[in-house]
């Protein structure tokens, strides 16, 4: 069974691109034969069932499974022509080109200046306290976050609220100045007032950053996304522009999906 | 024996309440429309059984106490009593014996005065025998016939044993509180009593230190009383150069073993590490005075210092900092592998390396932890005895060289206790004030590193 790839996509360039991608987990294959280009300027949203391995994929596109010993990746990814999983490449370099925010809040222990710090520190991009200020305002203000925060920028970031730490996440992955950001179930944890502040956050990043959403919400994908991939039991099962997805599938298991048979 | 006596007679009977209010219980359950009851039957055998034995223990601790002192009190009224000398060592002498004789532990009374009060205190003896026995009974029978009368089939006794249960659990923390309290008190009684023949100033600021245990203890010389040479000795090898060895090592074995380490390594090299733990510190003594200190010595003198001796304070400070390394480590390895995996996650996500996870995320996270296990090593190294014998001698030095032996507080404090010298010396009393000394110090310690967590700790809560 093949990926059916709605024939209107040609026009776009690829920021990111996959091809034959299956993910292993020991023996276990998490993802099988994946092929997707995403692209430069617009939002890709990942939707499937629980456990449909979109996430798995996701983490796939900056290394993250490097972190877990037993995963295993096949196929080849590049970002702008160029093999992630190559050996020459420097998986630190493709992080800081590659952001992520996660699906539970995960600020550092530490203020909410030195959450944004963090990154542009250890990659030496601010040179001296100005500079370095001038880049967590920046990022803060990106993130809408900056005039929440702006007088307590030396209070822990784990004091916030779940809805400005997952901002806070957004805004410390963008202070590193990425080219594309991956987000995994960054509402899911969130309530409907947090997820539409961070819905309206992507619309607004959109453009900057290619962005990849991974989302269990169909609205939520239908809102903030302009491509979507359907994933399931490890397979991509279709791949299109998001309005063509949710109002005329071609494959018989998306049109289930969406109209809530099953997932 | 009549305190077992007691003891067996309270668990008997609350044996027996246990049955008689479960087999109640049953009876109410069975007669119960839909056969349930408040609580389950257990609970309410518990509950009475509960009733009988907690007043029979606390009374049996009280008696324990005071029954000796009233049968004492029994045979120093019999008329024989009048024939005692008045005070002190000898009248304790013939009572013991005559105690001894009337319980059956010694076969004979030496002394023969002694042999008068055989009689009174096997009377003595068996009636406060009888008097605990009955109490016992009694108490037990009132706690558990109003523990019975209580049980209904709507009685909660599920509750009101979880409440007991609490107040017992309560009670077991406090024996740790309160024994601390004895041991403080204990301390300052002996070191008020040490401070009346030596001045505090004397002790804590004099270099030079000496004893005699000889000397005549009324008019005590104080200058030979400076425990400076001893506190020097006890931070010195402790403290500096037993911490150089061990917070390095036992900080980076933590990290290699929680972020870098296989899981198949790990699995072995953690216990292997632990064991280190375990090893008596007098094996550890062995191994600094027969290999290392002459070790250090022959390099010394290799390199020109004449003078280094045997008996050295690096030895014993290497040595010490090796036997502690496991409860850095251990502490380190536990709280590191506590911070939670999105942590890590969020940091190698902004395209941080490893190392500087570890140093920026992970350790400032795990850093309660970390100073926890540091503590308790320093508690550990300071309070070590036989590895300072064995290696650094037992000879005061104030010095700052690490190839002169040294002695430490510990030291002292078993030398003066001891000693040949008698318990109301200053000599002997000095033990405690270096015990009471020490034992501020390191409360002061962990007290400060607390204080200094709770400022820098990054929570990730």
């Amino acid at each position: 069974m093949v990926t059916v790839v709605h024939p209107n996509l040609s026009d776009t360039d690829a920021k990111m691109s996959a091809r034959d991608v299956s993910v292993f987990y020991g023996d276990k294959k998490a993802i099988d034969d994946v092929s997707i280009d995403i692209p430069t300027k617009y939002v890709t949203a990942f939707i499937g069932p629980s456990g449909c391995g979109k996430s798995t994929f996701l983490r796939s596109l900056n290394r993250m499974n490097d972190t877990i010993p037993s995963a295993r990746v096949e196929g080849e990814i590049t970002l702008d022509g160029e093999n992630i999983y190559s050996p020459k490449l420097d998986v630190v370099q493709l992080r800081a080109r590659v952001g992520m925010v996660f699906q539970k809040p995960n600020p550092f222990p530490k203020s909410i200046y030195e959450n944004i710090a963090y990154g542009p520190k250890i990659h030496g991009l601010a040179e001296g306290k100005d500079e370095l200020d001038a880049v967590v305002e920046k990022s803060l203000r990106r993130a809408g976050l900056w005039e929440e925060v702006k007088d307590r920028l030396q209070d822990s970031g784990t004091a916030l609220s779940g809805g400005q730490q997952q901002r806070l996440c957004i805004a410390r992955a963008i202070a590193v100045d990425p080219e594309v950001i991956l987000m995994d179930e960054p509402c899911s944890a969130l309530d409907p007032i947090a997820t539409a502040k961070i819905e309206e956050l992507i619309d607004e990043l959109n453009g900057r950053y290619a962005i990849v959403i991974v989302t269990h919400s169909m609205q939520q994908a239908a809102r903030v996304s302009q491509r979507t991939a359907f994933f399931h039991l490890g397979k991509m099962v279709e791949y299109g522009r998001t309005s063509d997805i949710f109002t005329n599938p071609i494959e018989q298991r998306t049109q289930d999906y969406i109209t809530g048979r099953y997932g | 024996m009549s305190l077992t006596i007691l003891l067996l007679l309270a668990l008997g009977l609350g044996l027996a309440g246990w049955l008689a209010a479960r087999a109640r219980a049953w009876t109410f359950r069975r007669a119960s429309p839909d056969g349930r009851l408040a609580s389950l039957p257990s609970y309410h055998a518990w509950y009475v059984a509960l009733w009988i034995v907690l007043p029979v223990l606390i009374f049996v601790a009280v008696w324990s106490a005071i029954a000796p002192g009233l049968v004492t009190q029994a045979v120093l009224a019999s008329p024989a009593a009048d024939q005692l000398p008045a005070f002190g060592f000898q009248r304790q002498t013939i009572l013991n014996e005559a105690r001894a004789v009337a319980t059956g532990a010694a076969q004979g009374v030496f002394n023969p005065l002694a042999a008068e009060f055989v009689e009174p205190y096997r009377q003595a003896l068996s009636r406060y025998n009888w008097i605990g026995i009955i109490v016992t009974l009694l108490i037990a029978f009132l706690g558990g016939i109003y523990a019975f009368l209580r049980l209904k089939p709507d009685f909660a006794a599920r509750n009101r044993v979880e409440k007991i249960v609490m107040a017992i659990l309560l009670a077991a923390s406090l024996v740790a509180i309160l024994t601390t309290l004895g041991i403080f008190v204990s301390l300052v009684f002996e070191t008020v009593r040490f401070f009346g023949m030596v001045s505090p100033i004397d002790f804590l600021f004099g270099t030079h230190w000496g004893p005699d245990p000889m000397a005549n203890p009324e008019n005590p010389d104080a200058s030979r009383y400076g425990a400076i040479p001893l506190f020097w000795g006890t931070l010195f090898i402790g403290a500096i150069i037993a911490m150089i060895v061990a917070i390095p090592l036992g900080l980076m074995s933590a990290i290699y073993l929680t972020q870098y380490a296989n899981p198949r390594l790990r699995a072995w090299v953690k216990p292997a590490l632990e064991i280190l733990a375990g090893v008596p510190t007098v094996v550890y003594g062995y191994f600094a005075a027969l290999t290392i200190a002459p070790a250090i010595r022959d390099f010394a003198i290799s390199l020109g210092f004449s003078s280094a001796s045997s008996e050295s304070a690096l030895a014993a400070g290497l040595i010490m900092g090796v036997m502690i390394i496991p409860f850095v480590s251990s502490m380190a390895d536990d709280s590191i592998a506590a911070v939670p995996q999105a942590m890590r996650d969020g940091s190698l996500a902004m395209g941080a390396t490893t190392n500087e996870t570890i140093r920026r995320v992970l350790i400032p996270a795990a850093l309660p932890g970390i100073v926890a296990g540091i503590m308790l090593a320093i508690s550990r190294a300071i309070g070590e005895t036989m590895i300072v014998v064995m290696a650094a001698s037992t000879a005061a030095n104030l010095s700052a060289n690490p190839l002169e032996s040294m002695t430490t507080v510990t030291v002292q404090i078993v030398a003066m206790l001891t000693g040949e010298g008698s318990f109301d010396h200053p000599a002997t009393l000095s033990a405690f004030a270096l015990g009471f000394v020490l034992f501020m110090v390191t409360l002061a310690l962990n007290f400060i590193a607390l204080r200094v967590v709770k400022r820098f700790r990054e929570a990730y809560e």
